[in-house]
Order: C-alpha cells, then structure tokens, then sequence
C-alpha cells in the first residue's frame, strides 16, 4: 500500500466515501490517478454537459454580493486582499463581501439560505456541503469550474454533491495536528514524542517545568472535537471514524470507550477550566509560552504576531497502537458556494471561477499563514517554513478526515456532540452513561 | 335649509359608522391575537409532532407521533438540568431580585438625600441591553483578566465553571431585574395617598405597620404587576445566557434548547417545538394563576 506523495494524490484521498464508490483502499492499491479515471466519467460528464449553461446567462457585470464567515482580522484581511486584487483583473465587476462573524455565520446557515442569501458564500467541503446541495439551498457552479487550471479531478470530485453536479469551489485546507513553539522546546530540551507513553513523560515534564502541557478551550463547543477525533483516528483508525461518523457504528461500543478512557487519563495534561476558554485565549497561552503544545488547525498561526509565526512547529498527534499507526490526519477543505438564486447568476459564477484559480489563491495563502492553497498550480514562492510543512504532512498522510462536524450530520454535531463533550469534559468519570445516551440520540436523529 | 336633512342623515350615518367600528375594534385585535399569538403556538404545538428540518414546504414534514416528547424526558441530557435551572431563575429572581428592588424603592421614596442619584444609578442597568450586561459582568467575571480574579487572586472560571456559572449569571441578572423593579415600584408608591400614612402615624402605627397594614395592602395592583413582570422575567430568561455561552455547560434554559435546536444549523424544528410547547405549557399555569388573580380582583 503506497502512500501518496504527491499533493494530487493527497487530494484524491480526500473524496468521501460516499461519492468515490469505491472503496479507499481499492483506491490506493490500483494507484489513486488510475482509479479516479475509473471511477470517475459519468461524473464529470454530469458535471460538464450541464456546465455551459451558466456561463451563458449573461455578461458577468454589476455587483456580486459575496457572504463571509471569515471574521477573523487575518483571514478577512487575506480574503479582501484577493478580491481586490480580482476586481483590479474584471473591472466591470464588484464583489461587494459581506463579512459575518464566524459563528454567527454557522449556526444561522439554514436561514440565510432560504432567505436573502449572499450570490456567493462561504463553506465547507464535506457531509454539509452535500447536505445542502441535495436539500436545493445551494446552486449548481459547473460553469465556474470552466477553464480553472491547478484543481485536480480529485479536488472536483470532493467538490460534487450526491447527484453528481457541481456546488463547490475550494479554496484552502489546512491539518490538524499538535503545535509547539520551538524556542520553548529547544531552551527546555524537548523532543517531539511519537507515541503516546513519550507523550505522557513530555506532558509530565512540562508540569514539572511550570508549563500547562496541552492548552485547551472549549467554549465554543467544537474545538474539543478535534481532540476526539484525533484519539480516535489513533485508537479506532480511519475507518472506524469514517463509520462512525456516518452513523454507521455505534456510540455505545467498547471501541469508542476506549477514546474516551484515553482522553480521560491525557484531561489532566491539559488546560483546566477549558469550557470557559475560547480556542483564541488557549492559542494565545501557547504564545505566550505559558502552554506547551496544543492540538488544533493551522489556523492557530492567525493568534500569532507575525514576526512569531516562524517560531511555531508541529508534529503529528502520536501513535496510540502501532497496530493503527498514525497515518490518518484531517485536513479540512474551505471554500465556496452559490446560493440557488442568485442576484447576479454569471457574475457569482465568474466570481468563483476567479476564486478557484491559483492567482486568487496565492493571493490568500500569501497573506494567512493558516492555510494552504487547493490550487495545486498556486504560488508557493511566498509559503513560509510552516505552510510547506503542512502541504508536505498533508500529502504524507494515508487518510484524511475532515472534521466531527463537517463529517457528519449537522444536528447530530451540534445538539448531541457539543453538550456530550462537554458533559465529558465536565464529569469525564461517567463514560458508559454518557455514550449510551449520545448513542440514543444517534439513533433517533439517523433513524436506525 | 340643507343643513337639517344632512344633520339626520348625518346622526344615521354616524350610527352605521359606530357599529362598523365597534365591530372593527372587535375584529382587528381578535385577527391579530389568532394571527400573531395563537396560530404559530398552535403551529409550534402541531410541529412538535413532526421531524420537520425547517427546509423546504412544511408539507414535506413526517408526522411522528410523540417521539419528539419521549426523546425530549428520556434521552435528551440538557433538558433535565434546564427545567432545574429555570426553576432556581424564578426562585431568585422571586425572593431574592424582587423584594430587594421594593426595599430600595421604599428606601428612596422616604426621600434620603441624594435619592435622584441613587434612583438614577440603581435604573440604569435597566436601560442596557441584557446582550451588554452579560458583556459588562464578563469583564468583571473573566478568569484570566477579571476584576473579582484580579482583586482576589482567586483562579475561579466564574462563566465557565459549571458549580458557578449559574450563580453568576443570577446575580448579573438581578443586577437589572432590581433596578426594574424598584422602578415600578416607586410609581406606585408615589401614588399612594399620603393621608393614608398620616392616618396611620396619628393612630399609632410604626413604620413597619404602617407599611405592611396599609401602603402594601393599597398597592395591591402594584403588586400583582410586579409579581407578573417577575414571572415573566424568569421564564423569558434567555439574552444574558446565550451571550454568556449560548446556554451550554451549566446554563441550559428552556429557551436557549429551543433556540440551540430550532436556530442553529442543526434545525430541529419538531424536536424544537417539542420543547417549545413544555415551555408554553409551563408558562400557562403562571398565565392561568394570574388571570385568576386579576378575574378575583375585578369582580370584587
């Protein structure tokens, strides 16, 4: 089983299992370029014979209205750098952005869709992104994909929703994985532990030194989720995630137990009183050196000033049973998608045609050192140390996840997950009570 | 000459036109009430019985009987702590919030020195939004840059601890309930005939007396006001919570379920409205005490 090294082969390993309809492993055996040919045509047939007739809805002029979770300064900054930067190129064009705070933004999405929707929005790739494709909310954009060079087939195909159409245009993705400040390390003598019992001996050593091992916040409900995920990548595998994920396993099985043993004997290793603790504050600690290391995206460059970003490093979560190993990562796709009527049709689709080129994306990945371009053909010339790491960690890992709540049904994540691990985090004694009720409620919102 | 004839005319008119508008101020707020207040209860109550997901036609919709109900009492975690939660509210805020704010109203009615001020001060929570005052008390309860922690040196998450948070967010919010309060309180005061306490001081009566055997009994509608608005208070909680931590992790209220699971992404509308009618059925004893309250006080 090869794994892939190229960052086109990365991509091909992002595709959900849902629309690859082949199996992963299958994927990789016969080598992902050839499969994806196999697998692929009627797909993309799909998507291209429907794909002229955007595009000839009109001159793409006038004012395109373009609604954006990234509230973020850096983020917002690098994305209106972009913009600018594509409006100086289609001077008959405005892209007026509409900037919403992040959370905001995610948890008020089913009604901005139905109601007065930006022409262009912010998304995610993955089980939401079809979600909203298959419920009608979000317009079809084969015409946008015409003519963009550096987005592999791979890349399209985690673009396409269950009927086979086009609804998405990627822009960045970025891994999680555990970040550290190296001067820290080096004044103090540490190495970067590649399983779980040198974790433990780091995590106690860091206690001895004064420092809070792992910073953690969990104010906001999903960053706890990354940690889940990562234990259970390590315990359980990809597979089993995947399924789980998918409502395919149960909650209730000593597997998944043995996540949350785990993160119970790893809790006093991490910050205390972390529901009260936005990702922000826990970012800002391992800035300040008062953490040691912390599990989180890329993004947790954007709370580091500039001159500092050089300063951070990663590794991958350990390897909890060599048996698993510690191939399987996740590496959410950001990026964008049309409402189902917009004002301005061509001008959204020329908007994200301009979004998908390398260009637009070298301008963004230029000024957000949280994020790495999808646009394999981007300029990298300006990456620092940390975005070529992440383009290399990513493009070595077997598997890639996206992410608890782009994974999985929505309601499930937010209703159900959210108060579980923080219940969890709360009362991490009282496992077995609380997985038989997130498996109660699993049943009932999946119906089986 | 012309004059008369429309005069008569005219009364007729004015007859007809009295009855359009009798009819028409029957109409309008029955049409509005039914419109506005009854029609989307008792469409919540009918989505309470449905999986609806808030997309599409309502007609897509599948009725499931009471599953949402037996989700909500068996195997639903937040829903147990968010009636406690909400019963705790309304005994604070009743014993606690509320006569505290009659106190400092009788206190400044005695008209200290300085009572505009202190009238002023005591009020002006009131004119904050519930949104600013949890901001406000964030700066005050922060863990790391608080002013509690900064001047105690104590380490307690006050918003983020489960074991306080609630406690917290009570006093953030009595804060501005004790300020209403007062406010309603001191109208009526005001209003109270100062022959009645002369009365009284010339028949003997202590200040305590005078106020609990005459000026409380007269201000019975005063009270019943204050008593309503604490209720409702209580049950409407919802702003200052949601700011805190949009209701999770120690602050689960009836309404922030609702919200969390109607609002958000998740769009649980009959597993919402499920909750939503416990909530409406809730609120209805309160309603239902009250108007019998007010039908006693009428038809004495």
């Amino acid at each position: 089983m090869s794994r892939p090294t190229t960052e086109a082969e990365y991509l091909a390993s992002l595709i959900p299992p849902s629309i690859r309809g082949v199996d992963r492993r299958t994927l990789l055996r016969g080598g992902i370029g050839a499969a994806s040919v196999l697998a692929a045509p009627s797909l993309l047939a799909a998507c291209s014979s429907s794909s002229t007739t955007p595009t000839s809805a009109g001159p793409a002029t006038g004012t395109v209205t373009l609604g954006s979770n990234a509230s973020d300064a850096v983020p917002k900054k690098a994305l209106q750098t972009a913009i600018d930067a594509f409006q100086k190129a289609n001077s008959g064009l405005t892209v007026k952005v509409n900037t919403i705070d992040h959370n905001t933004f995610q948890e008020n999405i089913n009604n901005y869709l139905q109601g007065a929707a930006d022409d262009v929005f912010t998304w995610f790739a993955g089980y939401r992104m079809r979600f909203f494709a298959s419920k009608g909310l979000a317009g079809e954009i084969g015409g946008a994909w015409d003519g963009i060079d550096g987005l592999s087939d791979a890349m399209k195909k985690s673009s396409t929703g269950d009927d086979g159409k086009l609804y998405f245009m990627p822009s960045t993705y970025y891994p999680w994985a555990v970040f550290y400040r190296k001067s820290l390390w080096a004044e103090k003598g540490y190495a970067v532990p590649k399983t779980l019992d040198e974790l433990k001996t780091l995590g106690a050593q860091m206690q001895k030194d004064g420092l809070t091992p792992i910073a953690f916040g969990d104010k906001d409900g999903w960053p706890a989720m990354g940690t889940f995920d990562q234990l259970n990548l390590r315990v359980n595998g990809y597979d089993f995630h995947v399924n789980l994920m998918a409502g395919k396993e149960s909650w209730a099985d000593a597997k998944v137990k043995a996540v949350f043993e785990l993160w119970r004997e790893l809790l006093p290793l991490h910050q205390p009183d972390s529901l009260g603790r936005t990702w922000q504050e826990a970012a800002q600690s391992l800035q300040q050196k008062k953490s040691g290391m912390y599990v989180l995206g890329l993004f947790v460059a954007d709370q580091f000033p500039k001159e500092e970003v050089a300063d951070l490093d990663f590794f991958n979560f350990p390897e909890v049973d060599p048996a698993i190993g510690a191939d399987a990562i996740e590496a959410p796709i950001d990026g964008f998608m049309m409402a189902k009527k917009p004002k301005n049709e061509a001008g959204a689709l020329k908007l994200l045609n301009g979004i998908g080129s390398a260009t637009f994306q070298g301008e963004i990945v230029k000024t957000s050192p949280g994020a790495i371009a999808a646009n394999a053909k981007a300029d990298t010339a300006g990456y620092t140390e940390l975005q070529k790491k992440s383009a290399e960690f990513v493009a070595s890992a077997k598997s890639i996840a996206q992410f608890l709540d782009r994974d999985t049904r929505p309601d499930f994540a937010s209703t159900v997950m959210i108060p579980a691990i923080q219940e969890f985090i709360k009362a991490p004694t009282e496992i077995d009570g609380l997985l038989k009720k997130i498996q109660d409620q699993k049943v009932s919102i999946f119906g089986s | 000459m012309a004059s008369r004839p429309r005069r008569n005319k005219g009364l007729n008119h004015v007859a007809g036109l009295d009855r359009i508008v009798v009819i028409l101020m029957m109409l309008v707020p029955t049409v509005l009430v039914l419109g506005l207040v009854w029609l989307p209860a008792l469409g919540s109550v009918g989505l309470s019985f449905t999986n609806w997901d808030g997309i599409g036609p309502m007609s897509d919709a599948k009725v499931i009987g009471v599953k949402n109900y037996t989700d909500v009492f068996t195997i639903y975690p937040p829903f147990q702590p968010a009636i406690t939660h909400n019963f705790i509210w309304l005994l604070v805020m009743f014993f606690i919030a509320t006569p505290l704010g009659m106190f400092l109203a009788v206190l400044i009615d005695k008209n200290v020195s300085g009572s505009r001020f202190y009238q002023t001060s005591l009020y002006l929570p009131v004119v904050l939004s519930l949104a600013l005052v949890g901001f406000i008390w964030q700066l005050i309860y922060s863990r790391d840059q608080g002013l509690i922690n900064g001047l105690t040196g104590s380490t307690i998450d006050w918003y983020g601890d489960q074991r306080y948070n609630l406690w917290a967010a009570l006093v953030a919010s009595s804060w501005r309930h004790t300020g209403y309060i007062m406010l309603l309180y001191l109208a009526g005061l005001k209003g109270v005939d100062p022959t009645l306490r002369e009365a009284a001081r010339v028949d003997g009566a202590s200040e305590r007396q005078t106020f609990f055997k005459v000026v409380f009994p007269v201000l019975a509608p005063i009270n019943i006001i204050v008593l309503v608005v604490t209720v409702i208070e209580s049950l409407r909680a919802f702003d200052l919570v949601w700011v805190i931590n949009k209701g999770r992790n120690g602050l689960e209220l009836i309404s922030t379920l609702v919200t969390s699971n109607i609002v958000g992404e998740a769009s649980r509308i009959g597993f919402g409205s499920a909750l939503a009618t416990i909530m409406l059925l809730i609120s209805s004893v309160f309603i239902a005490i009250y108007l019998r309250i007010v039908f006693r006080e009428d038809s004495r």
